[in-house]
């Protein structure tokens, strides 16, 4: 059929059910994505004779004859459209996966429909930015003279145009290789089930197919997803394909066929003959005495703390003396939480395509977080020779930890070996909820006492984590929750007794926040409480006990010893959000809510430390090199996943070498590039692989003034780089004359510093109806020297918005028999732009010691104090603790009325927040 | 999504051209639901768009709405209307969770047919008084009031072959007076109780529930009730028909939000 794509004439042949959105995908209309290819999230829209439609709804036969403008047909002789220089000058984009259905969207609303925003856009979603940015570039639109938002240190990611432009190239958007194959997978349908006997052969023999793979044909080795610098900070308890299934949606076979429509439809022929196990659904459960052990494996070769308890890892120690300290206290405060199952969302579906090319090397393009990782673990898996594999990414469309793992690779690279043709896997929407790890949700006990004088004697806290099926960054992520949580106090006397534990349920995973989101939610509101109790301003109790420059840092024994305070602005931070809150208190309430006298109102406040990287070690590696044509290229192994970390390596080099950063192209997250680089996790781009970048300039540099004095005379320091020259004030040397020269960096990710956040929230509670409305948003971060204002502004309000959905949206359901009950993004809410307030941003004064140019790290932690803050404003409010997220309306509602059954007599005076509240 | 077991689709110009049902059949609408998941036992699609039906026939006595108008095509039909019941219609329209860009191909005759819980066409159609033109495969047509259409969530009394023509909706309920209120866990979230009241010219009021029960219900009060009299007929009906349990809200609030709209409903139409 012809119908004309951004302009030009072009000839579809669909098959009877496609969408528009594949169609075009496989005629290389890239710029069409898919985040749900279910109509929930806008990637894939595009407008058919000029009306915006989502193309993964849109049979693609109804296209016929008709007129399609993808992302890509935006522009008009090469001018980018208003809407897409909008986007570029406000940063409205961080991993750009959702921004080519954003923009399309966008250039379709009128006048009208801008000024409502909220509701145009809720068929967009966009994960990472917090919608902030995309507001203020629609809105500019209307204000054709507002100043421009970008500051002088605001360099502009690199990639932005190629990403407004639809042309940024994400794991699927390169050509296909010849002979590309497909595959799908069959999951299991029970939690916990032993596989008796898979009858493949009619799928074997069905048309199109080359490969069906069972648990016959994986390794008998163990290994973990998780991917860490230090291979055994996660159990091996996984194989390849298992013949124990341990949750529902875990991978039984897989399918390969010459297209996904063949693999699918074979995939419905295998017969799978399951012994039904019993199941364990909850990690109170897994802990039961007689409870099935759901892995029962050797503990010291797997490294599991006890199988036959279900224990994966523990983390229990006692500093100082818990018992004398609570004994000390005037009160004693105890209270339990917990925290739900919750997906990343990252736009991208996992994806990886796997090739064996005639000298039997593997090449596998995935969407990772860590390519240099998952080379090893392939290496280990597949038992190849580490210089036999080869492991790179595109743009990633989003990670958020959640591609800290190895998920699809393996299988197909397995079968791409078997086959020698190229293989390509694509989860789905329904997939990335089933099979793709979550957040660990986690039963939180904490126990706090207190003098009168307001000096905290004792903290004890217990945590019960659920790593579901397997212990992927089970270990790890205990060990990090029970660490920065607790050490941000100065408290003498600490007792932790936390542990992880198996259930049959989905895997839990790395998430941001690692762990410490779950425990601060508990913590901050029994430090808030606390201070209520004593009567005492929260946010001035706080300053009171936390940790300041020349205080140990004290958590655990397992805690290791290389933080220091690089910098130190928690001050700053929590004086700017007392104040802001105390000014917020001041502002008159918004009509509907002072004239409804239902309303209750309440401010809270969050508070967060997290050290700059990862334990043990977090190696980047960096090559910087000076090319013939006098420019140069910087090798980067971390990947790009909208963190901006390319911006900052670009930065730090430019300002290094004393040039300017578009003298230099970047490449980035290939292994045939560089030798190792841990990855793009734990917050580690800017302050670690920055320090690699800034390492190689400094030596880079050093060589071209050796060079230059060599061949001219006079002492190297007397040389500078000037634009594309090398001078000594007299002579003037083209940089193409000293070419080509390189210089590696590296760095070794200690010793680390301490970041930290404070987020405080005024807000407005409707218990008749359970609506939250959040009047002040108020984010305070220290980030050391903030190199790019707008980009790190950027990662904070996106942290936030993310914060803010585990707070009040987000909760994947599981079913009586442990299968996901919400597995899209209809049914697991994901915050839309009408649901997120705009959330102020501040950042302290300081100058980092142990960073690149005095920078810390800012991406992970803006997430971690934000529903706990929302939580103690709720508390402010209404005198109720919300102790487990999400606080959905029906929940806050039910709360609200069992804590108080009839409704407060007639008289009621809108609460004066602050007022320490008592129940 | 791509429907990977679809292998044919029928594309008919005219009502003869339909084809006779076989198993593995569905009727294309706009196919924001069919699409938008997995749907492993189809095999045809039989797409409505090529009849040609006008979206909307003013007549005398009634507006004819096709099933194949779109909720795109109802809302501008709604904003230029002269009538009291477009603000209801634009309202049921907004409650659909989609966006406007959904609303572009999505049509009121395959929400209808989906029959959602929180499908606002049928708190459109049955706040209406809508009655619904069928298609029966064997060539004639059969009427039948919206209210009996859907049985429960997913499910109508369709037979299989049967398609949803039209809705007629009569002029006089154009001009009645209409208040409606909706419940959702989110701003522009998806329905969780969708609540539509008209004040009929003998001064009661005919209520309309849909999304916090299964199928719509419909309570009709000869009367203008009191707040108890409406409350315990909400009630008793919610309870008959019990309250509904998904992600988009707990049934206990979804029982609490419907009994307090109900109740805002008739304060506004009794003033
Ligand atoms: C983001 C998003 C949000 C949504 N929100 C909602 C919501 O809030 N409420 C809601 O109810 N739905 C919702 N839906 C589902 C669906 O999009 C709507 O119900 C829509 O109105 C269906 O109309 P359609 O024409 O696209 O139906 P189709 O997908 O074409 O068909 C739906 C069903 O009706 C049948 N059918 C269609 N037309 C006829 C006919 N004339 N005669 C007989 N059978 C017919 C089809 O066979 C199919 O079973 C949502 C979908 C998306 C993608
Ligand atoms: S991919 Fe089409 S809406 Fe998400
Ligand atoms: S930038 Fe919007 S999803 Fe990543």
């Amino acid at each position: 059929m012809r119908l004309t794509v951004d302009g030009l004439p072009e000839t579809l042949a669909p098959r009877p059910g496609q969408c528009l959105r594949t169609a075009l995908r496989e005629t290389g209309h890239h710029g069409v994505k898919k985040g749900c290819d279910a109509g929930d999230c806008g990637a894939c829209t595009v407008l058919l004779d000029g009306v915006p439609v989502h193309s993964c709804l849109l049979p693609a036969f109804r296209a016929e004859n008709r007129s399609v403008t993808t992302v890509r047909g935006l522009e008009r002789d090469g001018t980018l459209h208003p809407v897409q220089q909008a986007f570029l000058d406000h940063n409205a984009f961080q991993c750009g996966f959702c921004t080519p259905g954003m923009l399309v969207t966008a250039a379709s609303l009128d006048q009208e429909q801008r000024q409502e925003l909220g509701r145009a856009l809720k068929g967009n979603i966009c994960r990472c930015t917090g919608y902030g940015p995309i507001a203020d570039a629609v809105a500019s639109l209307d204000l054709p003279d507002a100043a421009s938002p970008r500051d002088e240190r605001s360099l502009p990611p690199p990639a932005g145009p190629d990403v407004v432009r639809g042309r940024a190239g994400y794991t699927l958007d390169a050509a296909a290789p010849a002979g590309l194959l497909h595959m799908v997978l069959l999951r299991s349908p029970h939690p916990h089930a032993r596989i008796r006997h898979i009858d493949a052969e009619a799928a074997r023999a069905a048309p199109g197919v080359h490969l069906v793979l069972t648990h016959r044909d994986a390794p008998d080795l163990l290994y973990s997803s998780a991917q860490h610098e230090r291979y055994v900070d996660s159990p091996d308890d996984t194989r390849l394909l298992d013949d124990v299934v341990r949750h529902v949606g875990q991978r039984v076979a897989a399918v390969v066929a010459d297209s996904v429509a063949q693999a699918e439809e074979a995939r419905a022929l295998i017969r799978v003959e399951y012994e039904l196990l019993p199941p364990v659904l909850s990690p109170e459960a897994a802990l039961l005495p007689g409870a099935p052990a759901i892995h029962r494996k050797d503990a010291a070769a797997s490294r599991i703390a006890d199988p036959e308890r279900n224990v994966v890892g523990t983390v229990r120690d006692e500093i100082g003396d818990v018992a004398a300290g609570f004994a000390e206290a005037d009160i004693v405060h105890g209270a339990e939480y917990r925290t739900q199952r919750m997906s990343h969302a990252y736009l991208e579906t996992l994806s990886a395509i796997a090739e064996v090319d005639g000298d039997g090397l593997l090449t596998v393009r995935s969407s990772t977080q860590v390519p240099f990782l998952t080379r090893e673990a392939l290496a280990r898996v597949l038992e190849l020779p580490r210089n036999k594999v080869r492991v790179l990414c595109g743009r990633v469309g989003g990670g958020f930890g959640g591609k800290q793992e190895m998920l699809c690779e393996d299988v197909a690279a397995l079968a791409a070996l078997r086959l020698r043709r190229p293989v390509q896997i694509e989860f789905t929407r329904t997939e990335q909820f089933e099979a793709a790890p979550c957040r660990h949700p986690m039963r939180i006990g904490i126990r706090l006492g207190a003098r009168r004088d307001g000096i905290l004697t004792a903290m004890e806290l217990r945590v019960l984590s659920d790593t579901g099926a397997y212990g992927n960054h089970g270990p790890a992520v205990l060990y990090h929750a029970t660490n920065e949580s607790i050490g941000l106090y100065r408290c003498p006397n600490k007792k932790v007794d936390a542990q992880v534990v198996y259930t049959t349920t989905p895997p839990s995973g790395a998430f941001r926040g690692f762990g410490l989101g779950q425990v601060i939610f508990g913590l901050e509101q029994s430090v808030d409480a606390v201070a209520r109790e004593l009567g005492m301003d929260p946010v001035r109790f706080r300053e009171l006990n936390v940790v300041k420059p020349g205080d140990p840092m004290t958590s655990t024994r397992f805690a290791l010893h290389d933080v220091e305070y690089g910098s130190y602005g928690l001050d700053q931070c929590l004086e700017h959000v007392r104040t802001a809150l105390d000014a917020a208190r001041e502002e008159p309430l918004p009509p509907e809510i002072a004239t409804d006298p239902d309303w209750r109102v309440g401010t809270g406040s969050a508070t967060a430390m997290i050290d700059s990287a990862p334990p043990f070690g977090h190696k980047a590696s960096v090559r910087l090199m000076l090319r013939e044509d006098g420019r140069f290229e910087l090798v980067v192994g971390t990947a790009e996943f909208g963190n901006g970390s390319t911006t900052t390596h670009l930065q730090i080099a430019a300002r290094t070498l004393g040039t300017a950063p578009c003298r230099i192209a970047v490449r980035q997250s290939d292994t045939a590039l560089l030798d190792h680089d841990t990855g793009a996790f734990g917050s580690t781009g800017t302050a670690i692989a920055g320090l690699a970048t800034q390492d190689a300039a400094r030596r880079l540099l050093a060589l071209l003034r050796e060079q230059a004095a060599a061949m001219h005379g006079g002492a190297p320091d007397t040389w500078r780089l000037d634009g594309d020259t090398l001078s000594d004030g007299v002579r003037h040397l083209p940089l193409s004359a000293l070419a080509p020269l390189e210089a590696d960096g590296h760095a070794s990710g200690t010793p680390r510093t301490v970041c930290f956040n404070v987020h405080g929230f005024r807000l407005a509670v409707h218990p008749p109806t359970g609506t939250i409305r959040i009047l002040r948003s108020v984010h305070a971060a220290d980030a050391g020297h903030v190199l790019n204002p707008m980009q790190c502004r950027g990662q904070v309000e996106g942290g936030v918005a993310q914060g803010l959905g585990a707070a009040l949206f987000e909760r994947i359901r599981l079913d009586g028999n442990g299968g996901v009950e919400n597995p899209a993004f209809r049914s697991y809410h994901v915050p839309r732009l009408a649901d997120l307030p705009r959330t102020e941003v501040f950042f302290a004064d300081t100058h980092d010691s142990t960073g690149p140019l005095g920078a810390k790290s800012m991406s992970e932690s803006p997430f971690n104090p934000v529903p706990a803050a929302l939580a103690n404003a709720l508390f402010d409010a209404t005198g109720v603790r919300f102790t487990e997220t999400p606080f959905t309306r029906d929940i806050v509602w039910r709360q609200l009325r069992e804590a108080c059954p009839t409704p407060a007599s007639g008289a009621r005076t809108l609460q004066t927040d602050g007022a320490p509240a008592g129940p | 999504m791509d429907l990977n077991t679809i292998t044919d689709i029928a594309r008919p110009r005219d009502r003869s051209g339909l084809p006779p049902f076989r198993e593995g059949d569905a009727i294309l609408g706009g196919g924001t639901w069919l699409f938008s998941e997995p749907q492993r036992t189809l095999r045809r699609l039989v797409d409505l768009a090529g009849l040609g039906w006008p979206p909307i026939e003013n007549g005398a006595q009634e507006l004819r709405l096709s099933a194949t108008c779109t909720l795109a095509a109802l809302d501008a039909h709604a904003a230029d209307a002269p009538w009291a019941a477009a603000a209801l219609v634009r309202r049921c329209c907004r409650s659909l969770w989609g966006s406007f860009k959904i609303w572009n191909m999505a049509t009121v005759g395959g929400n209808l047919c989906l029959a959602l819980p929180a499908a606002p066409m049928a708190a459109l159609a049955v706040a209406l008084d809508a009655v619904c033109e069928i298609w029966c495969p064997d060539g004639t047509d059969r009427l039948l009031p919206a209210s009996g259409l859907i049985l429960a969530p997913q499910r109508t009394v369709l037979a299989p072959g049967e398609v949803l023509r039209a809705l007629r909706i009569g002029r006089d309920r154009l001009h009645a007076r209409y208040a409606v209120r909706q419940a959702s866990l989110t701003e522009e979230g998806r329905s969780a109780a969708l609540l539509a009241g008209r004040c009929t010219e003998a001064g009661g009021l005919a209520l309309t529930i849909t999304a916090s029960v299964p199928r719509p219900l419909r309570l009709d009060f000869a009367d203008a009730p009191a707040p108890d009299v409406l409350r315990a007929a909400v009630e008793a009906a919610g309870a008959a028909a019990g309250w509904y349990d998904d992600p988009h809200g707990a049934p206990d609030w979804r029982r609490h939000m419907t009994l307090r709209l109900a109740e805002q409903i008739r304060a506004e139409l009794a003033t």
